[in-house]
């Protein structure tokens, strides 16, 4: 067993987080190897100045300066109150509808007769298409009035964010 | 001063309009949190100055803690996050075990902390300056540990690890903690067993 496995081991015995088992038969080598007791004693000697280590301290003026800064600051609202889900919503929505309407526009241009016959083809040569209009509602009207509704959406959101920032600033401005 | 109060009995108070009960927190932390900072970034001044952002940080933030871990972890997470945050700012030399600088550093406080320990003959400053020795990453993990009284899963917690990766960067720290103190303390060592 090499020095790092053993100490790894003597360390998890030392920090109590070994397993009942473990625990067990590490007394057991303690008591009957002269080399496990060895490093036992000496990681043990090792925590126990850990342990004793001493923590520095900071300067006489240091809750004096700290307190004075803090006079200065307001507290600021916890996190999950300025986060409007509304926005977050708003937002999903307006790229969910975005993509939808790419794909939508995607599909719209393939020319699905191309290509060789497929038995999944000639499967769905069955159907008729030409009674599905695509082009009544997929033209170029269509995609304008789509980008158009989009660019009114993302303006609506900017306008909504815009203004929740005005009013938080505000608020900061306000004295308690 | 609410010293008879305990963490959250002052959050409470500080987040109720009382400001002034915050001084509690400052003077029941000051040390631990001054302690740490100055474990990563070793110098005494920029330490104590990110010590005391620590706590106006927290203050600012303090209607987010929820009380889901102990003030203390939350509290250790600011002062993780704003040590590494001052350390990327200043591009200070965060003393990476490749680098050869760590080995003069080591040699110039070695040689500064034998004149101190014929003074103090102290168990504890001896332990002291060999944590200086070690990387911040690894002073930072041992006083988390040993000093702020934080168990292997608010450890983790704190540092933004998984806790096993704790485990084993604490049993790494704890190596080369031993590796210095054998390598540049093994006399006062001895004398101290």
């Amino acid at each position: 067993m090499n020095t790092n496995n053993i100490e790894e081991r003597l360390w998890n015995f030392i920090d109590g987080s070994s397993s009942a088992d473990e625990k067990t038969l590490i007394e057991k080598l303690l008591e009957s190897d002269a080399e496990w007791k060895a490093r036992y004693q000496d990681l043990l000697e090792v925590n126990n100045m850990l342990h004793s280590s001493e923590i520095d301290a900071p300067s006489m003026r240091f809750t004096k300066n700290v307190m004075e800064e803090i006079s200065k600051l307001h507290i600021a609202p916890a996190t999950k109150s300025y986060i409007n889900k509304k926005i977050i919503w708003g937002i999903s929505f307006f790229f969910i509808t975005l993509i939808v309407g790419f794909l939508i526009y995607g599909f719209g241009q393939m020319d699905w007769t191309a290509g060789q016959e497929t038995t999944l083809s000639k499967n769905i040569n069955k159907v008729d298409f030409s009674k599905f209009d695509i082009s009544k509602f997929f033209n170029n009207d269509w995609v304008n009035a789509f980008m158009m509704v989009n660019v009114i959406l993302g303006l609506v959101l900017l306008d909504n964010y815009l203004t929740n920032k005005r009013k938080e600033f505000r608020k900061e401005k306000t004295p308690f | 001063m609410s010293t008879g109060l305990n963490d959250n009995e002052i959050i409470s108070k500080v987040l109720s309009g009382d400001y002034q009960a915050y001084a509690g927190l400052v003077n029941r932390y000051q040390n631990y949190v001054f302690t740490l900072t100055l474990r990563m970034i070793k110098s005494r001044e920029d330490a104590e100055e990110v010590a005391q952002d620590v706590f106006i940080k927290a203050y600012k933030y303090l209607a987010d803690f929820k009380g889901a871990s102990k003030f203390t972890t939350w509290l250790y997470t600011i002062v993780n996050n704003t040590c590494i945050s001052f350390l990327r700012k200043k591009k200070l030399d965060i003393h990476s075990l490749d680098n050869e600088k760590v080995f003069e550093t080591a040699a110039n406080q070695d040689s500064g902390m034998n004149a101190n320990m014929i003074e103090q003959k102290s168990k504890r400053a001896m332990v002291n300056n060999a944590i200086s020795l070690l990387n911040p990453d690894d002073a930072q993990i041992i006083t988390l540990f040993y000093k702020a009284e934080q168990s292997l899963e608010e450890t983790a917690q704190i540092l933004g690890i998984e806790t096993n990766a704790a485990k084993v960067r604490l049993f790494r720290a704890r190596t080369r903690l031993k590796e210095k103190m054998e390598m540049h303390y093994a006399e006062e060592v001895k004398n101290l067993n």
